[in-house]
C-alpha cells in the first residue's frame, strides 16, 4: 500500500468538506441540478435506475485489509450489505442515499480512500496489472508509476473539464495484463539498456466506437512522463470534440487528425513543457517507493504444489499464479460463482476476505479488471489451507481464465443506460457450462457481456463478446468473436507455470450475425464451443487462436444452422 | 451588473475587457496583440467547457501575458480555485452567485500536486525539501 503523508490526507479531507458543502447547497436548492451533476460525478456519484450509485476509487486496484473492512462496513451501514467490484478496479455501491454520501466519503477518508474522479469528464482511476510487483516478467513495479500519475491527475486544475472521460492504464511487465491498447492512454514500461521508459499508446477504447490504440512514442524516458501526459491532455482538452458526446473521446480526435498529425501536435506542445518543473525526479520515485509497504518475505524454496490431489488441483491450475519470490504464489479469489452477479461480494464475505488477507497475504489484496480479487503474496505451503477457507466461503470457484469467469457490467438490473440485462445472461451461461471437466477441456476463454454499447463489460475484447441491444423495446443480444484484450500470458494446462505470451495482440471482436433472444444465448455459446472443439489443432490452441486462424465463417455457419436442433444431433451433423 | 472578483476582492465596477478570447480562437494569431493590453477575458460558454483553463495557462506561461486575466461566461463559485491555478486573477461571476462564498472557495484546497501557473513548482519538488 502507498501510505498517505499529511498532505495527501489533507487533500482528501478538504475534498470531503467541499463536497459536503456542495451537497448541502444542492439539497437547499442553491445549486442547480445540472451544475451539481458535474460536481457529484467528480465524486463518484451517479443517479441510476433505482437509486444513486456511488463508485469508490480503489487506486490501481490495491487495497489493505483495513480498507476492505471499511468498505464492508459502509456497504452494510449505508447500502444493502454488498458491493460490486468493477472492470475499472473500483467498488460500486448501488443503493446509497444522496444525503448520506458526504458522510460515506468522510468515512472513506479515515482509511485513506475516496471517490475522487471516478466519474465525469476527467482523468479516472489509473488501472494496472493485478500482478504488479510480484510478476516473474516484471520490468518495473507499475504501482509506483500509477501513484505518481494518481497524484498528477488528482484535481489537475487544467484537466477537470475535458471533452469526455479519460482512462489511463499502466503495465509494468512483459505481458500486457492491463489492456493498454484499449485505453485513452496506455503506458507500457520498456527498458532500453539500463534506462526505464514507457511505450505510449493513445486513442484506444471500447464504447460505441471501439478502436485499438496507436503507439505514438516507442520510448519515453521516465523523467518525461508527466510533461508528456500534460502535452497529450492539453491537445485533447483544446481540440477534442465537445459538440457530440459520442465523438468526444480522444480516440476520435486521433482518428480525425491522423496518428502522425496528432503526434506532431503533441510533440510541439511537449517541446514547450519538456525539462520544465514537472519533470519527474529520482527523489520523487524513491519517495513514492518508500511510502509503499512491502511484504517481509521469508527465505523459502519453491515446492511442487501442482502434484497435489483433486478437487484442489483444478483450483491450483486455474487460480494460483507464479510469483517472483521463491516459495510464494499469487491466488485469484473468484467472484464468479454461478448464481452470483459477476464481481459482487457481500459485506460478510469482504470481512472474511480481510481476515484471510491478514493471515495469508500480509494484509493486502488487489482488485482485478476481470472483477476478481487477488492475494498476491501467499506462501505455497499454505495454499491448501487457504483453499479450504475460500471454499467454505464460496470463493474458490476454479474458473480463472475460463468461460465462466465472465466479465459483466451490472446491466439493466441496475444501470439506467443499459438496453438489456446482463447478469441473468451470465448466469444462464454459467449454468449451461457447469461441468468443470468440460470447462477445463475448453481451456482459456474470455467471455464478456455488456448491457449496452457503452461497453462497460468490455465485450469488444472478449474472445466471445455479448452485447445487449434494444429491438422495438425487447432485449436482444449480439454476439462477437475473436476479440482479445492484449498480449497476456497463457498459463499451462497443468498449472505448472506460464507457457508464454499470447500470439495474438489486442484486437476487436467481429459480429457473427443477427442478434438472438435471451433464451437462445446459452445455445449460441454452446455451438461456438462445439465449432471450436471441432476445429482446434490441439488443446493448446485456444478458442481465440482458432477464430484468428479459421475466421468467423465456420462459427457463423454452425451457429445459425437450425438453431432449434438438439446438441446430440448437431454433433453428428458436424462430424459428418 | 455582474459581480467581479479581482485580486481576491469583490470589485464593484469592472472595466470592460480589451480582448475576449473564445475557446476556439487561434492563440498564436492573437499573441501579437497581447503586449500593452491591461484586461483580457477568456469566455467559458458552458459550465463544463474546460478549454479556457488551457487557454489561461497558455496566455500566461507561453505568451507571457501579464495584465488582468478575467474568466467570463458561465463562471461559478466551484470553478474559481482551478481557474486561479491556471493564471486567472479576475472572475466575472454569473448571475446569482454568492460573491463572498465564491471568494472563500479560493481556499477550498490548501495544496495542489501539479505544476500550474500559480505554482509552477509541483508538490513533489517542494516535498523533497521537507
Amino acid at each position: 500500500m502507498y501510505i498517505y503523508d499529511d498532505i495527501d490526507q489533507r487533500m482528501v479531507d478538504e475534498r470531503v468538506a467541499q463536497f459536503r458543502d456542495q451537497t448541502r447547497r444542492f439539497l437547499e436548492g442553491q445549486l442547480a441540478e445540472d451544475d451539481f451533476r458535474q460536481l457529484r460525478l467528480r465524486n463518484g456519484l451517479y443517479i441510476q435506475r433505482y437509486a444513486p450509485m456511488l463508485r469508490i476509487a480503489i487506486p490501481y486496484g490495491l487495497l489493505s485489509s483495513k480498507q476492505l473492512r471499511k468498505l464492508a462496513d459502509i456497504a452494510r451501514k449505508y447500502d444493502r450489505g454488498y458491493g460490486h467490484f468493477s472492470t475499472r478496479q473500483n467498488l460500486q455501491l448501488n443503493w446509497p442515499k444522496l444525503a448520506d454520501v458526504p458522510e460515506i466519503l468522510a468515512e472513506l477518508a479515515t482509511v485513506q480512500m475516496h471517490a475522487i474522479q471516478t466519474s465525469g469528464s476527467c482523468v479516472r482511476n489509473i488501472t494496472t496489472d493485478q500482478f504488479a510487483g510480484i510478476a516473474q516478467d516484471e520490468i518495473v513495479d507499475s504501482f509506483v508509476w500509477c501513484e505518481l500519475i494518481r497524484q498528477w491527475s488528482t484535481f489537475h486544475p487544467e484537466f477537470n473539464y475535458l471533452p469526455r472521460k479519460f482512462k489511463i492504464a499502466v503495465n509494468g511487465a512483459v505481458a500486457d495484463r492491463a489492456a493498454t491498447f484499449v485505453h485513452d492512454i496506455g503506458l507500457h514500461a520498456v527498458k532500453a539498456g539500463d534506462e526505464i521508459g514507457f511505450k505510449v499508446i493513445v486513442g484506444g477504447g471500447l464504447g460505441r466506437t471501439p478502436i485499438v490504440g496507436h503507439v505514438i512514442r516507442d520510448f519515453l524516458p521516465w523523467r518525461h512522463l508527466l510533461t508528456y501526459l500534460d502535452a497529450i491532455l492539453r491537445v485533447y482538452n483544446r481540440h477534442g470534440r465537445r459538440d457530440n458526446i459520442h465523438k468526444a473521446r480522444i480516440k476520435i480526435l486521433v482518428k480525425d487528425r491522423g496518428v502522425d498529425k496528432f503526434r506532431e501536435e503533441v510533440d510541439a506542445e511537449w517541446a514547450q513543457l519538456k525539462d520544465g518543473p514537472a519533470t519527474v525526479t529520482p527523489e520523487e520515485i524513491r519517495r513514492i517507493e518508500g511510502r509503499f509497504t512491502r511484504p517481509a518475505y521469508e527465505k523459502l524454496a519453491d515446492i511442487d504444489y501442482t502434484s497435489l490431489k483433486t478437487p484442489f488441483t483444478a483450483w491450483l491450475r486455474r487460480n494460483v499464479h507464479p510469483h517472483k519470490v521463491p516459495g510464494y504464489a499469487a491466488v485469484s479469489i473468484s467472484l464468479k460463482k454461478t448464481g452470483v452477479p459477476p464481481g459482487d461480494a457481500t459485506s460478510d464475505q469482504m470481512e472474511r476476505i480481510a481476515e484471510l488477507a491478514d493471515h495469508y497475504s500480509f494484509g493486502e489484496l488487489r482488485v482485478t479488471h476481470e472483477q476478481n480479487l487477488v492475494f498476491a503474496d501467499v506462501r505455497q505451503a499454505e495454499l491448501h489451507g487457504l483453499w479450504q477457507e475460500l471454499r467454505a466461503l464460496g470463493l474458490a470457484t476454479p474458473n480463472i481464465g475460463l468461460l465462466t469467469n465472465i466479465i459483466s457490467c451490472p446491466g439493466g438490473d441496475f444501470c439506467s443506460l443499459a438496453n438489456a440485462k446482463s447478469i441473468p445472461v451470465a448466469e444462464a451461461i454459467q449454468r449451461r457450462f457447469d461441468d468443470l471437466d468440460y470447462l477445463h477441456d475448453i481451456g482459456e476463454l474470455d467471455l464478456n457481456i455488456s448491457g449496452c454499447m457503452n461497453a462497460c463489460g468490455h465485450h469488444h475484447v472478449g474472445h466471445i463478446g455479448i452485447l445487449g441491444v434494444d429491438k422495438n423495446g425487447e432485449e436482444w443480444y449480439q454476439v462477437e468473436i475473436g476479440g482479445n484484450q492484449g498480449q497476456t500470458t497463457i498459463s499451462d494446462r497443468d498449472g505448472s507455470g506460464n507457457r508464454g505470451l499470447s500470439p495474438i495482440s489486442a484486437s476487436l471482436g467481429k459480429v457473427i450475425g443477427p442478434s438472438f433472444a435471451r433464451a437462445d444465448v446459452p445455445n449460441v455459446i454452446e455451438r461456438l464451443i462445439e465449432t471450436y472443439l471441432e476445429l482446434r489443432d490441439s488443446e493448446s490452441e485456444r478458442f481465440v487462436d482458432v477464430v484468428h486462424r479459421a475466421g468467423v465463417e465456420p462459427f457463423k455457419k454452425h451457429v445459425y444452422a437450425n438453431l432449434d436442433q438438439k446438441p446430440a444431433d448437431r454433433r453428428t451433423a458436424l462430424a459428418a | 451588473m455582474p459581480t467581479l472578483i479581482k485580486n481576491r476582492q469583490i470589485a464593484e465596477q469592472p472595466s470592460p475587457p480589451e480582448l475576449v478570447v473564445q475557446p476556439d480562437d487561434d492563440l498564436e494569431a492573437l499573441a501579437g496583440r497581447l503586449p500593452g493590453l491591461a484586461v483580457v477575458a477568456v469566455c467559458f460558454p458552458k459550465y463544463a467547457d474546460g478549454r479556457g483553463y488551457s487557454i489561461g495557462r497558455l496566455l500566461r506561461e507561453r505568451y507571457g501575458y501579464k495584465g488582468e486575466l478575467r474568466a467570463t461566461g458561465v463562471v461559478a463559485r466551484d470553478h474559481l480555485q482551478a481557474l486561479a491555478q491556471c493564471g486567472f486573477d479576475a472572475f466575472e461571476l454569473r448571475e446569482g452567485e454568492d460573491a463572498q462564498a465564491a471568494l472563500e472557495s479560493l481556499d477550498d484546497f490548501s495544496e495542489a500536486y501539479q505544476s500550474s501557473t500559480a505554482q509552477p513548482v509541483p508538490l513533489f519538488r517542494r516535498r523533497a525539501g521537507r
